[in-house]
């Protein structure tokens, strides 16, 4: 890596390592994540991209028996440490994931939780805010006049980005989206890379997905991962056009995985 | 193809069939009798009076109703105190416990509790409650349901909890959201119907208990609302009417016989309805 990429990092993931009880998930992987730009990870299934994105917020607490060693370094704070608050990172490290999760209760509701949960406002700056998030996800102008129904009456790919406006909505510096795509039909996937693409001028994002075209065209870099191991990273069109690994190639080109 | 297999297995499976149909059959019947039984005497003894008058002395008319008033107030007792115990240890089970040992002894007890004959709980009552207080009481008759309300009220809440899928907990708790925000915002509302279910099943199951009452409450034969004292059971007085001689006393026992029915009815098609709104 060189020093202009390195220092631009807003994650510095060094040496770190994962378990589920005693199989070693994740090896040794070092990468950056650059500040306001895509990083996808791809590689075929159980290859530790979703896990590892699981360390990024560290997610995977809520289960016993799963533990992560090595250093992920955000803003200078190695988040893996145990004095960190673990609520206020998640608070700064969003994240959307593969099946819609709307919470059982009103669209308005299912965005306002999560402002409430760290901010004390008048009802019309709510309005305002949940507006905002609504329209960053292109949500908006199908939603604004049934803010009181049930945010399980949306279709899927609504219910993608109203869980997309919901994590917007309470400003994290970074958004973790794990194969946001895979339940929803091409027009909403679309809709969603567009999203991303829109999100990233202010946020730093990683995205997990199965789908070549889907990295090359919505990130800015690409991780390559293989068996726990990080087999390549560097800039989308260097791994898509000219990557360094054989089996880099052979995995983008369709040949294995 | 081997014609004599087929034909051979065709011949197993109408038995099969017949011995399955014969069994389910055998058993409706018996519930059919039942409920036949119980409406051609109870409608008969149904009237106005059951609401308004008190339990009668032999050979007089009369009705149930300090004997209704003592079922509703016990029973809301027990599930007023019930539920937020059962509620509370169903979520620590589903939510915090789950594989932990303390949760493990936990949930084992509770299944014992949940199968427990009721009259040991009548009798663990009367040891706890009526014995050091004295006398028999309403509040005894209300600590005896409450303990049969728990267990049922445990289980449903942490079954209803598991069926949760995790990805709302996930996504909740991705958010920044502390576990019990998670829980209470969240788990809980994706479960209320079945939650709620659970707390009518409990009423359904304490609302025809009589062994627990008989050490317990007693009964009354004249309208009382203390607590303090015994107090009439729409259980207890169709028990001590019911082996009775006397005709008119059989009346009124069929008559609060079929009250209860109904109510377990109506509680049942409720939850019913409840848990398949949620479902769709």
């Amino acid at each position: 890596m060189d020093a202009a990429v390195q220092s631009k990092a807003k994650v510095d993931i060094k040496n770190l390592s994962f378990y589920y009880g005693a199989n070693k998930a994740l090896k040794e992987i070092s990468l950056p994540l650059i500040d306001r730009q895509v990083t996808a990870f791809i590689g075929p299934s159980g290859c530790g991209k979703s896990t590892l994105l699981r360390v990024l917020n560290r997610i995977y607490e809520l289960y016993p028996r799963q533990r992560a060693e090595g250093e992920v370094i955000l803003d200078g704070e190695n988040i893996l440490n145990s004095g960190v608050d673990i609520n206020l990172l998640r608070s700064r490290v969003g994240m959307v994931f593969q099946k819609p999760t709307p919470f059982p209760m009103t669209i308005y509701d299912n965005i306002a939780f999560g402002i409430k949960l760290y901010e004390r406002m008048p009802r019309s700056e709510l309005d305002g805010r949940i507006e905002s998030a609504l329209q960053r996800a292109a949500l908006w102008t199908e939603v604004k006049d049934k803010l009181r129904d049930s945010g399980l009456s949306l279709s899927g790919g609504q219910q993608q980005r109203l869980c997309i406006a919901r994590t917007v909505a309470t400003k994290p510096e970074i958004i973790l989206l794990d194969e946001p795509c895979s339940a929803l039909d091409p027009i909403s996937t679309a809709k969603i890379e567009e999203l991303i693409d829109e999100l990233s001028a202010e946020y730093t994002i990683v995205i997990v997905t199965h789908n070549m075209q889907q990295a090359s065209r919505a990130s800015d870099y690409t991780a390559f991962m293989y068996l726990g191991e990080l087999v390549e990273y560097g800039p989308t069109e260097k791994i898509f056009t000219a990557p360094e690994n054989k089996r880099t190639e052979q995995y983008i080109t369709g040949r294995f995985g | 193809m081997n014609r004599s297999l087929y034909a051979g297995r065709k011949i197993r499976n109408s038995i099969f069939l017949s011995l399955s149909v014969f069994a389910a059959l055998f058993g409706l019947v018996w519930l059919a009798l039942i409920l036949g039984d119980l409406c051609y005497k109870g409608f008969g003894s149904l009237n106005l009076k059951l609401f308004t008058e008190m339990t009668p002395p032999p050979a007089s008319e009369g009705g149930l109703a300090n004997a209704i008033f003592g079922s509703v107030v016990m029973s809301a007792i027990a599930v007023i105190a019930g539920t937020p115990i059962g509620l509370l240890a169903g979520t620590y089970l589903a939510e915090y416990g789950r594989h932990s040992r303390l949760a493990f002894t936990v949930r084992f007890i509770n299944d014992i509790l949940l199968s427990a004959p009721s009259i040991v709980v009548g009798l663990f009552i009367y040891e706890v409650v009526v014995v050091s207080m004295g006398h028999f009481s309403g509040w005894a008759g209300a600590a005896a349901l409450t303990v049969i309300v728990i267990p049922v009220v445990v289980r449903t809440t942490e079954n209803m909890l598991l069926l949760v899928p995790n990805g709302l907990r996930e996504a909740a708790a991705a958010l920044g959201a502390p576990r019990s925000t998670v829980i209470r915002i969240v788990t809980w509302r994706a479960a209320r119907a079945g939650i709620v279910t659970g707390v009518l099943l409990a009423i359904a199951r304490i609302s025809g208990e009589t062994a627990p009452l008989l050490f317990t409450s007693l009964g009354n034969n004249f309208w009382s609302h203390d607590l303090n004292a015994p107090i009439a059971s729409l259980p207890y007085v169709i028990f001590e009417y019911a082996m009775s001689a006397d005709e008119g006393w059989h009346q009124l026992a069929w008559a609060g016989a079929l009250l209860i029915t109904a109510t377990v009815l109506t509680l049942s098609i409720v939850a019913r309805v409840l848990e398949s709104s949620k479902r769709s």
